[in-house]
């Protein structure tokens, strides 16, 4: 679909000045494009490709190798449901059976009406409170199949405004002012930073 | 600090305020704890203040002094690792908080819970270290963790504990928040500092064997676990004989441990190193309580899905890098899965086995090929078309897939001699040979089970495509 529009290219050429080389700023800028489309579009790449001075087949390889990044449309809500190894000994595999019937979908599926993508996924760190699931990557807890069907159900209803929609990771972002910066090291700018060797003790 | 109360901390899911020493959950119990007003009121940026009052040299005495073991896997002492620097600028901090390991969850809730611990820990590593520019990688499917970062880091710019002229001082750092996009094999350093350049997430050829030497652009480069970080304000605050008060003489200071699975009180626990066993962490009601229904313990991963399990005989341990490495397994992220009686040994290994083979990031052939293969067999021992050839089969395959002079399982305590890898190295990283842990494991200690499965099994005739594609 689209190149990044001129808000999220300010964006952009802001995060890109937080790294000594630009392409370092790849992921972010994926991150950046799956958040305005939903997922991440060729035009999209191609258009981080000349943000960064790399190209577009560097791009689609570092993207093709990360597992968040989708080049197609999902569903608005993605339902990551956990069967790593603690979930599993606490009902996660049945969890998500549960979910494959009441959505009617395969993991790596989207229901007809574009609302859920369901996938099976590794630990999410979570592994205490099985077994347990992520919405749009935020967690819920210690799920029962009762408390699956009330989550569909809240999140059919337009009830859990706190999850936004696929793509946005966190809502807040970092922001370096410049006044604030103690300045970005470029692999090839040698020498020690001045505070550095003022507060080391002369060597032996 | 705060008094214990033993019970579960609603706003930081799974965590237990239990009796003990806390360094680096102290704030956990405060509902705002991730706030900058809750940080500086009790106490927050006072470790860098005194680490600015000292020499950088000083600061890095103080933590080999205090032998802060790295909390992320390996158990590296970080004072010793920061000392392989090479006299080189400029250099980088690269602190991994990827935390994917199955069963490990404590660095998320760092991050969500104290993000400005964590920010001063870095402040205090990149003074000692010399260097001025830091990127915090926490993984991509932790967007509440990146929210609470980005706030603490945004407000501590603005009150001058990051960026130029820190405390009012001339030292001037930079922390850059930057996250990932899924993929496991990313937290292992070298593929750590691929992604942050931009690239495929696979881990680079040794050596050299620490990116101390050569890493982010290759440049001398450390990287550090979250666990490992949050531990130095404490520590420039109270000092490395406070310190080695805590834990044991190898292992000082403590540890959070996510016990998961059949126990009655599953939860986050900040432990001391090497005094708590397993049995208590798992029996005692300062800890778990008991096994689930009171049923009897089949047995239980010590460190992680990487790490080879254990069994009742191991339970009186204590928790620590050495004797759990003596005893044949690693404490690695600290996460304990435990597995009752009612467990299929087979299934459970299976599915530590999958991730692993979903996980491989196809670098070496013998992991790309081998656990896929080691998972296919495993699946068909399961679905009931095992052959007798299979548990061989799974043993031969494992042994090629080999982590060269890695430590790897012995059980000495049964008369058992530690599994005969090859001694050469097949595999870039050890995350091929550890999807060999629980196959040696459960095969070695649940023989029976595996051959019970292959008796019963039907025959060739009903052999799924699937899962002659292996070969033999
Ligand atoms: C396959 C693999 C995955 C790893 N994942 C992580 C991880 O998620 N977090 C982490 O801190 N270390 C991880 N490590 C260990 C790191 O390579 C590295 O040793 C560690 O971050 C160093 O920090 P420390 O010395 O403070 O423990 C992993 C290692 C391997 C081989
Ligand atoms: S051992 Fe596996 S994960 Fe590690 S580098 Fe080789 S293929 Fe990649
Ligand atoms: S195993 Fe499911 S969250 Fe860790």
């Amino acid at each position: 679909m689209s190149r990044l529009n001129p808000a999220n290219v300010t964006l952009a050429h802001e995060i890109i000045s937080h790294y000594p080389k630009k392409k370092s700023a790849l992921i972010p800028l994926l991150h950046l494009a799956q958040e305005q489309d939903g997922y991440v579009a060729d035009d999209a790449m191609e258009h981080i490709a000349e943000l960064v001075e790399v190209t577009p087949a560097e791009v689609l390889g570092t993207c093709s190798f990360y597992e968040m990044f989708k080049r197609h449309p999902v569903g608005t809500y993605m339902i990551n449901v956990c069967t790593n190894i603690a979930c599993q000994l606490m009902g996660g595999e049945e969890l998500l059976h549960h979910a494959e019937e009441t959505l009617g979908i395969r993991p790596g599926g989207t229901t007809d009406d574009g609302l859920f993508t369901l996938e099976d996924v590794e630990c999410i760190a979570a592994c205490t409170e099985a077994p347990c699931l992520q919405v749009n990557y935020r967690h819920e807890y210690r799920l029962s199949t009762d408390d699956f069907d009330a989550l569909v159900a809240d999140l059919r209803s337009g009830k859990r405004s706190d999850i936004p929609a696929h793509g946005t990771l966190g809502t807040v972002r970092q922001h370096i002012p410049a006044d604030r910066r103690a300045g970005i090291r470029h692999p090839d700018d040698e020498g020690t930073p001045a505070w550095f060797a003022s507060r080391q003790p002369a060597e032996s | 600090m705060s008094t214990h109360t033993n019970d579960y901390v609603p706003h930081a899911p799974g965590y237990v305020d239990n009796e003990g020493p806390k360094v680096v959950t102290s704030r956990f119990p405060y509902e705002d704890s991730f706030t900058m007003e809750r940080s500086l009121a009790t106490g927050g940026y006072e470790g860098l203040k005194a680490a600015l009052a000292k020499s950088p040299a000083e600061v890095a005495q103080e933590v080999k002094d205090a032998v802060v073991l790295g909390r992320g896997g390996a158990g590296f002492p970080a004072g010793i690792k920061w000392g392989f620097m090479p006299n080189i600028w400029p250099r980088y901090l690269v602190v991994n908080g990827d935390e994917s390991e199955p069963g490990t969850y404590k660095d998320r809730l760092l991050m969500e819970r104290d993000p400005h611990q964590l920010i001063e820990g870095c402040m205090i590593a990149c003074y000692a270290l010399g260097l001025n520019q830091c990127f915090l990688y926490v993984r991509g499917e932790m967007p509440l963790a990146h929210e609470r970062i980005a706030t603490a880091l945004n407000d501590a710019y603005a009150a001058g504990y990051v960026g130029k002229n820190v405390m009012d001082t001339d030292v001037s750092i930079d922390i850059v928040l930057h996250w990932g996009a899924g993929a496991y094999i990313v937290g292992e350093e070298t593929a750590l500092i691929e992604s942050l350049e931009g690239n495929r997430g696979q881990p680079r050829l040794k050596p050299p064997y620490f990116p101390a030497a050569k890493g982010l652009y290759y440049q001398p480069t450390i990287v550090n676990n979250v666990e490992t970080l949050a531990n130095l304000p404490w520590l420039m605050v109270n000092g490395a004989e406070a310190y080695k008060q805590m834990g044991s003489e190898a292992s000082p200071g403590t540890r959070m441990l996510a016990v998961s699975g059949h126990v009655k009180r599953p939860g986050v626990y900040e432990v001391e190193q090497g005094v708590v066993s397993f049995r208590e962490l798992f029996y005692d009601d300062n800890f778990c309580g008991g096994i689930r229904d009171d049923n009897e313990l089949k047995m239980f991963i010590p460190g992680g899905g990487s790490a080879p399990w254990f069994f009742e005989d191991q339970l009186d341990v204590p928790m620590e890098g050495r004797t759990v490495g003596a005893a044949g397994s690693m404490l690695g992220s600290g996460a304990l899965v435990v597995m009752d009686e009612t467990t299929d040994a087979v299934k459970a290994c299976l599915r530590v086995v999958r991730f692993f083979a979903r996980e491989s990031c196809g670098k070496c052939t013998p992991c790309r090929e081998g656990t896929s293969w080691e998972e296919k067999v495993l699946q068909r021992i399961l679905d009931g078309h095992g052959r007798p050839e299979d548990i061989d089969l799974l043993l031969e395959i494992g042994s090629n897939i080999s982590p060269g002079t890695y430590p790897v399982a012995a059980f000495g305590d049964e008369g058992l001699e530690a599994v005969p890898f090859p001694p050469k190295q097949t595999t870039i990283c050890p995350l091929g040979p550890s999807s060999v842990a629980p196959i040696t494991s459960a095969i070695r200690r649940f023989r029976d089970e595996f051959e019970a499965k292959i008796d019963a099994s039907s025959d060739d005739a009903a052999e799924p495509v699937g899962a002659a594609a292996g070969g033999h």
